[in-house]
This record gives structure tokens, sequence and C-alpha cells, in this order.
């Protein structure tokens, strides 16, 4: 190829410079009014720097019930996480053989990426209210008198959760096996391994890294879920919805210094997570392969 | 481990009927929910099961006699439409171009890889919070209206900045240009250099090589990033709600609107059409391109 960098790369990498700008210095600047003095306003300049909406924060003194609200995004994410991971890896090895309907749960799973997610949300609040209408009709006494609602954090939201993590799940799965060496399976087959023991010790150690990374999509877009809970939800909300809620009513830095934990959180989770694919693969170069010893 | 005295695997099927049930009671059926219910009557209390075209009637109440001009759902329509188109054209350059970089400009692979997780990271934060924090550079005494009046650009601080059509497209673009940049670089990566130095030997220009090169071959990629800007633009709410100060109508909203006050048959008509003009977006895209081929 031609010697030297065009003049086009210097421009290039002007916008790029540009755009990272345009991503990230929104949130730079939250982040820093969110240590503004105890009588700074929502915009610049700073009137000192503290604590003060941090404390107030954690105090709950302005916000109702945000830590609540915070545990349960927690929990519901990871939960979401666990089923994202272990329920697209089953798809994922499913979707290397053969069965019916095959083309069909594919088109399902990326529809359901590209439906909008009110309606699937207003789909799921439909079909958790008639059930609930049924339940109190039909149902025998001692279920239906005390029955209020199927609705919940662990039903009806986590169910509209997967809908819009598994799809990102099954297509980082192709991804996975589109380049994974079938001849690995094929050696442990030869040598006698049983179906587990071809899974466990030599295609789930290869794919370990890249499930990280699906655990980290599970993870982070539950976190930050907004449409599909909106309607889903039931009576108590997720963290993102309550911070949605409070962007009209709040006028204080305490909303920044919010967004700057829940932020905090998603970077924790992002940054454990890319190590882990860092010392996971590491790991492999230095057990699992003599690629790049001389062999072709 | 237990050895076991047959090697069971087990079908192809079982494997991914837990991930086919999730989608069958979480996506499937309540789709055919909005849809049943799409017909159903409705008064202030209720729901009421039937089979009536009240919904849809009462959604295009009007748009008939005011004819030639626009009913409240076809401006609405339009508005989201025109969000779309703008979005789309706006996201589809700056995707584009900065994808083109990082496939053709950056030369390292782990280079290449650690800028696309940059450009990613954003993505895996709150949507939220990344609306909220154009407060501080756009609001009335924002860093942008600062600057201006400083400069003497404008005297008084410009209003248009937040809570506004500009604010709701800057937003969009903001959150989801992260859609077109990786289905693009993806199918950039793909491209083999070795056909732009031919288009180079063969006298081709930087412009011309980029055309007729690196666009068809990148084709795969623009329609999946456009299909999943456009659905996103299609129904949203939030963004709209958020950055026009709730003072901007949209499709998603409408249907938002009519759930908060509990009219489930509107709402779910008004799924029924967004679904139907999204689809038909959708169908028109796909065209162009195989989608599972490209993954």
């Amino acid at each position: 190829m031609r010697e030297g960098r065009p003049a086009s790369f210097y421009w290039l990498a002007a916008f790029f410079g540009a755009f990272l700008l345009f991503l990230y210095g929104p949130m730079i600047a939250i982040v820093a009014l969110s240590f503004q003095g105890p009588s700074g306003g929502l915009t610049f300049p700073m009137n000192g720097v503290s604590l003060h909406w941090f404390e107030k924060l954690w105090s709950g003194g302005g916000i109702v019930d945000i830590k609540s609200a915070f545990v349960r995004s927690l929990k519901l994410g990871l939960v979401v996480m666990g089923l994202t991971v272990v329920l697209s890896t089953l798809a994922g090895l499913a979707f290397r053989k053969t069965f019916r309907g095959q083309a069909m749960l594919f088109y399902v799973a990326v529809a359901s990426l590209i439906v909008p997610s009110i309606i699937t949300s207003l789909g799921i609040a439909l079909q958790f209210r008639l059930l609930d209408d049924a339940i109190k009709a039909y149902a025998p006494a001692f279920i239906a008198d005390d029955w209020t609602t199927g609705m919940g954090l662990y039903t009806s939201a986590l169910g509209a959760h997967l809908t819009w993590t598994l799809p990102f799940g099954l297509l980082i799965m192709f991804a996975i096996f589109n380049r994974f060496d079938h001849r690995f399976e094929e050696a442990a087959r030869d040598l006698g391994a049983t179906p587990w023991q071809t899974f466990r010790h030599v295609v789930l150690p290869i794919i370990l890294p890249s499930l990280v990374g699906v655990g980290l999509f599970g993870f982070t877009l539950s976190w930050d879920e907004i449409a599909r809970s909106s309607q889903a939800v039931g009576e108590k909300n997720t963290l993102p919805l309550e911070l949605q809620a409070l962007t009209t009513t709040v006028t204080t830095p305490e909303i920044y210094a919010l967004g700057t934990v829940t932020t905090g959180v998603s970077f924790l989770v992002i940054g454990a997570a890319l190590g882990a694919i860092l010392l996971l693969r590491a790991r492999q170069a230095r057990h699992g392969s003599d690629a790049g010893k001389g062999m072709v | 481990m237990a050895k076991k005295d047959r090697p069971f695997a087990l079908p192809a099927w079982a494997q991914a009927a837990p991930f086919g049930l999730v989608f069958a009671l979480f996506f499937l059926i309540p789709l055919a929910f909005v849809v049943m219910v799409s017909f159903w009557d409705y008064n202030d209390y209720a729901i009421v099961p039937g089979f009536t075209f009240r919904s849809y009637v009462e959604t295009f109440e009007g748009c008939y006699d005011q004819l030639p001009g626009l009913c409240t759902i076809l401006k609405t329509y339009l508005s989201t439409v025109k969000f779309c188109f703008l979005v789309w054209l706006i996201t589809l350059l700056i995707g584009f171009t900065i994808a083109y970089f990082l496939a053709f400009h950056v030369r390292s692979v782990t280079t290449q890889m650690t800028l696309a997780v940059v450009c990613t990271i954003p993505f895996w934060t709150s949507n939220v919070i990344r609306m909220i924090s154009w407060i501080p550079l756009l609001g009335r005494n924002g860093l942008v209206n600062q600057g201006l009046v400083k400069l003497g650009v404008v005297r008084e601080p410009v209003e248009w900045l937040l809570y506004s059509d500009f604010a709701v497209v800057l937003a969009f673009v903001h959150l989801f240009t992260f859609f077109m940049v990786i289905p693009i670089f993806n199918s950039m990566a793909r491209i083999d250099k070795r056909l732009l130095e031919a288009a180079y030997d063969a006298g081709a220009s930087g412009w011309q090589t980029l055309w007729n090169v690196v666009v068809p071959l990148a084709k795969p990629g623009i329609v999946i990033g456009s299909i999943f800007v456009i659905t996103i633009v299609m129904g949203d709410f939030v963004t709209v709600g958020v950055m026009g100060g709730q003072q901007i109508a949209s499709a998603g909203k409408i249907i938002e609107t009519r759930l908060n006050a509990l009219q489930f048959p509107p709402a779910a008509a008004n799924a029924v059409i967004l679904l139907a003009i999204t689809l038909l977006i959708i169908t028109a895209l796909n065209r162009f391109v195989d989608i599972r081929k490209e993954l």
C-alpha cells in the first residue's frame, strides 16, 4: 500500500476526535456538575466543590425511595444477565445444528429487536391484565380472593427485559460460532469425550471470554432499560424509570449526582467485564493453545 | 464428573426451547393480544371484549373532513417520519465516516478494536442520563448560550437549543449513532484491502473508490444500521418526551398518552398502525440485503 498517511487521515482523525468529544463531553459535564457546591445550580459555573448532592441523594432527603429502586434494578439486572448468558448459549449451540422452526425462531428474535419497545411493553401489560381478570373470575376462591396482579419485577418486567437482551445474546453467539473451529470438538469426540465433556472442557473455555461480553450486554441493557419496562414493570419502578420521572420535577444537581452514580455502576460493570475478558484471553494464551509457537 | 455410560446429547430443539419460550410468552402472545384488543370496545372503567373498529375510527377521526389540512394523527406521523429521516441521514453520514476511519485508516487491529469499544461504551450507559447531560450545555444558561452571548453572536440566550426539535434530533444522534457505526464497521472490516489497491492501480480517484467499491460492499452494514435507527426513532417516546420537554408529539407518545389514560384499545390500535408502518419500512429495506448472511 501507499506509504505514509494521506491528508484524509488527519481530517478523519480530527472528525473521530470530535465525535468522541460529542459522545463523552456532555457526560463529563454532568459528572463535574454533580460535585457542585450546595448553592450551585443546574448549569456552569461551579459554585464550589462538594459532595453535598451525593449526601443528599444518599440520605434520601430530596428524592423518594431512590435507594430501593437502585437495589431493585441491580437485582433485576443480575437475574437478566444470568438468564441471558445461559439461554443465549443454549440457543447458540442449538443454532449450530438444525431443528424445526430454526429460521422462524431467528426471525422472531430479530423482530423482537426491531418492533418498537412500547408495543412489546403494551402487549405484556395487556397480557397480564387479561390474565389477572381471568384469575379473578375463574380461579378457585383461595387463589382468586387474594389475587391482585401477576405483574411484577420478576414476571412481566423480567420477560420484557429478556425480549431485549436475548436477541443481542443470540447475535453475539452467531458471531462467536461463525469463528469457532469445529476441529477442536471433533478431536475431543475422537478422544472419547461425551457431549457434556466436550462442552465443559473444550467449547466452554474457548467461548468464555465472549460469554462475558454477552453478560455485559445482558446486565447493562437491563440496567438502563426504560421503554419496555414502562408499561410492564408493575407497581414498583426500576431506577431508570424513576430517573425519567425525575427529569421533569427535580431542578437541583441532585439528579446529576444520581446520574453520576448510575453511570459509575455502568462503568464499573463495563470495566469488570472488559478486565475479565482480557484476563481470560491471557489465560487462554498461556494454557489453551500452542498457536503462534511454530505449528501451522 | 460422573461418567455417563451412553453419550447423550441434548437435541437441538430442546436447547433452543427455553429461548423460544421466552419469545412466545413475552413477545408473540403479547403482540397477538395487542392486535386482538385493538378491536375491543372500552368505556371509562374497563375494556370490553368484542369486535369493533371504534378505536381505529376514533384514531383517524376528522382526517377526511379536514382535507386538504392534516388531522392530528397524520401530523404526528409526519413529524415522526421527519425525525426519522433527519436522524437516519445524520447518523448514516457520521456512522459511515467513523467506521471508514476505523476500518481503513487505523492500521493495527488492536487499536481498531479499542477505538470501537470506546465508541460502544456510552451505549452501555443510561440513555436518560445521556439526555439530561445536555442540560448544562444547551440550557438557557448553558455553556453554549454563555459562549454565544460572550462572543456577541446573540444578545439574548437562544431558547431553541433545549426542549425543541433540534434537541430531539441532537439527542437521537448522540444516543444512536452507535447502531450505525458498529454494523458498518463490521461490513467494512471484511472488505479485502486489495480491492482498494486494485481500484487505485486502475486509476480510480479517492471518491470513485469510495463510491464504487466501499459503499456497495458496506451496504449490508448500512442497511442493518438503518433498520435499527429507523425503528428506534419510529417507536420512541422517551427521547422525544425528555428532550422535547413533553411538548412534542410522536407516534410512540400517542400510545403512551392513551395508556396513561388507561384507554387500552385505542393504545393497541395505535400500536398496530405503528407496527404496520415500521414493518413496511423494514420490508422495503430488507429487499436490499439478507440480514442473516451478514453476521
